[in-house]
């Protein structure tokens, strides 16, 4: 099993800008932060291969790169087709009059070359209509069996230069992949890149396996299996494929685990006697603690940013709704207050939303509400959708749909917080579960 | 061996012709390996087959909702003798819940459904050592339709024998 991370070394180089620099009003920045926008269009032609060996990579490289960007819903690429000039010199002046002639508001320019099984990228990114570079020029370098994270890096450099946010394309996603009939499915874990590249399968198919979960680092999953006849929650460690057992309580059912900002505390779901409780877990010493005791169901997790709370599902009212509860439990103070059921929520990275699935009048919906319970708006409707996840960047949810009837199959889609953007995420099977793992390294 | 058991599921299958609910073969059972196989012949009271048969197997519930239903109390106490007359057996209570609800919240409605049948077999004089409890939540349906009429017989507690006199 190939391992990304462990063979992928990244260097990072500024490159001297081209040319003079022009005083401008602002840099070119496109505004996310609320309403329609109309995705800036830019033009990336391929990038320059600077031996026989690079030619391949060169042209891959920037269609991973225009992919990202078009992929997040605020960019449009402009077909190489309406180029005027050629490019062929990395090192030239830019001719910008050429691509004003064709609004590419920014272009992006790349060189690519490979010794032995290094590749070596320098990128450009230019405010065209400025007519001078946005930031510096970079260079990044990896082996050649890891080129598509460059090429994320290197979009992710430039989606924050444009957006004034953190990226989110060199990420990977944990999630579970399935197979065969509704009535005999098959499960497995597996992770693959964000936008579905490099799939590689975790566990077999010999037990059910259930909501995966990155540790902070996204060097660990925690997850729910069958394994021992009764779900219980196993830690696995992603580079070396080791996996362990947290519970070994005999016939106690443990599900639902989640890591604590600190990667080394959890909280998970135990029932007892037909009631499910939260408890917390140090997962170094396997000492635990109760957080609720209530005759409800408390379940479906999530720490705050900041470790300090944790906000979860609790049926404790008659119906499933969201509740925020201090770490160490105590008092929970609902946050749902709409119609129909509340259920995994997912706190955002940046702290500001938790997602969540609800469920009214028969239908399926993703949704965000402030921390508070404020601001509550609907993303997604379907007969199924659940699970939501976020992008590092806490700009995009990734989510479970799954489809009515005895044909009924799980796919993976994402969708801006804003609601726009709406697609499904490419895997070979059914996929269920996902979670979005921090940036890599 | 093979034979008998053949000859065993003949009769077992020609006696469930004439009931129309009952499910003789519910391989999606889920327990992976703990359930029999076909477990003797229907005319025997103390076999298996009898067991999931003639007193049933399985309590359904109604939507989100994990109390038994008069019917239901029904069923638990003839297993409840049935598990008294034959001592030797134990059981795993499989709880299971319908496709609406999020996957979660389904294993934890799940254990509680199998808990209250497993509640009133111990209200009946069985004795908790002879029964665990498992929830699979939505993860293992044995009709795949999205409508009521499946969702219905998804919504179950299945109590699965396991040990017994095989001698």
């Amino acid at each position: 099993m190939r391992n990304a991370i462990a063979t992928l070394l990244l260097g990072l180089a500024i490159l001297l800008p081209v040319g003079a620099v022009q005083a401008q009003d602002g840099p070119l920045r496109i505004e996310i932060t609320d309403g329609v926008i109309e995705p800036l269009p830019f033009a990336a032609p391929d990038f320059i291969a600077e031996s026989p060996a690079a030619s391949q990579y060169a042209t891959d490289i920037a269609r991973v790169i225009a992919a990202d960007l078009v992929g997040s819903g605020l960019f449009r690429e402009i077909p190489k087709v309406a180029f005027i000039s050629p490019y062929s010199d990395f090192d030239a002046a830019v001719n910008f009059t050429d691509w004003k002639a064709i609004n590419a508001q920014a272009l992006i320019t790349g060189a690519v070359s490979v010794a032995g099984d290094r590749v070596t990228v320098r990128f450009r990114a230019y405010d065209v209509f400025a007519g001078q570079e946005l930031g510096s020029g970079l260079q990044l370098s990896g082996t050649t069996e890891g080129w598509r994270r460059i090429a994320h890096k290197v979009a992710d450099t430039i989606y924050s230069r444009l957006t004034g946010e953190g990226g989110y394309f060199d990420s990977r996603v944990v999630f579970v992949s399935e197979t065969g009939p509704k009535n005999d499915r098959k499960k497995r874990l597996a992770i693959m890149d964000y936008d579905g590249a490099n799939v590689q399968y975790l566990t077999n198919s010999d037990s059910i396996v259930l909501a995966p979960r990155f540790s902070p680092t996204g060097d660990r999953v925690l997850y729910t299996s069958y394994e021992s006849g009764f779900p219980q929650i196993h830690v696995l460690d992603v580079g070396k494929v080791q996996r362990r057992i947290l519970s070994s309580g005999d016939g106690t059912m443990t599900f639902a685990p989640r890591f604590a900002p600190n990667g080394r505390t959890i909280v998970y779901s135990q029932t007892e006697g037909g009631n499910t409780d939260l408890y917390s877990m140090d997962i170094d010493t396997g000492s635990s603690q109760r957080l609720t005791s209530a005759p409800s169901i408390e379940t479906a997790p999530s720490f705050s940013p900041d470790g300090s709370q944790i906000v979860f599902e609790s049926d404790r009212s008659g119906t499933s709704q969201l509740y925020v509860m201090p770490t160490s439990g105590g008092e929970a103070r609902r946050i749902s207050f709409g119609q129909g059921r509340y259920g995994t929520p997912v706190w955002s990275p940046r702290g500001d939303y938790v997602a969540f699935t609800k469920q009214n009048a028969g239908r399926f919906h993703i949704g965000v509400m402030r921390t508070d319970g404020s601001e509550e708006r609907l993303l997604t409707a379907s007969f199924l959708d659940e699970g939501p996840t976020w992008s590092p960047n806490g700009r995009v949810i990734m989510f479970t749909r799954e489809t009515q009837g005895a044909n009924g199959q799980a796919r993976l889609y994402s969708v801006d917080i804003s609601g726009r953007n709406l697609k499904p995420v490419k895997t070979p099977d059914g996929a269920s579960d996902p979670s979005w793992s921090p940036l890599q390294n | 061996m093979s034979g008998i058991n053949k000859a065993i599921l003949l009769v077992a299958g020609l006696a469930l012709a004439a009931c129309s609910d009952a499910r003789w073969d519910d391989t999606n059972s889920g327990s992976g390996g703990a359930a029999l196989g076909a477990g003797g012949s229907l005319a025997d009271p103390s076999s298996p087959a009898y067991f999931r048969e003639a007193i049933g197997d399985r309590v359904l519930f109604l939507i989100d909702q994990s109390s038994l239903t008069p019917e239901a109390q029904g069923i638990l106490a003839g297993q409840a003798r049935w598990l008294t007359a034959n001592p030797d057996y134990i059981v795993t209570i499989e709880g299971h819940a319908d496709e609406q609800g999020t996957r979660e919240y389904n294993l934890a409605l799940g254990a509680r459904r199998a808990n209250a049948a497993r509640e009133y077999l111990l209200s009946q004089g069985v004795a908790g050592h002879r029964i665990q409890v498992v929830s699979y939540g939505k993860e293992r349906p044995i009709e795949i339709c999205s409508d009521e009429s499946c969702y219905a017989k998804n919504r179950r507690a299945v109590t699965v024998l396991a040990g017994g006199a095989v001698s």
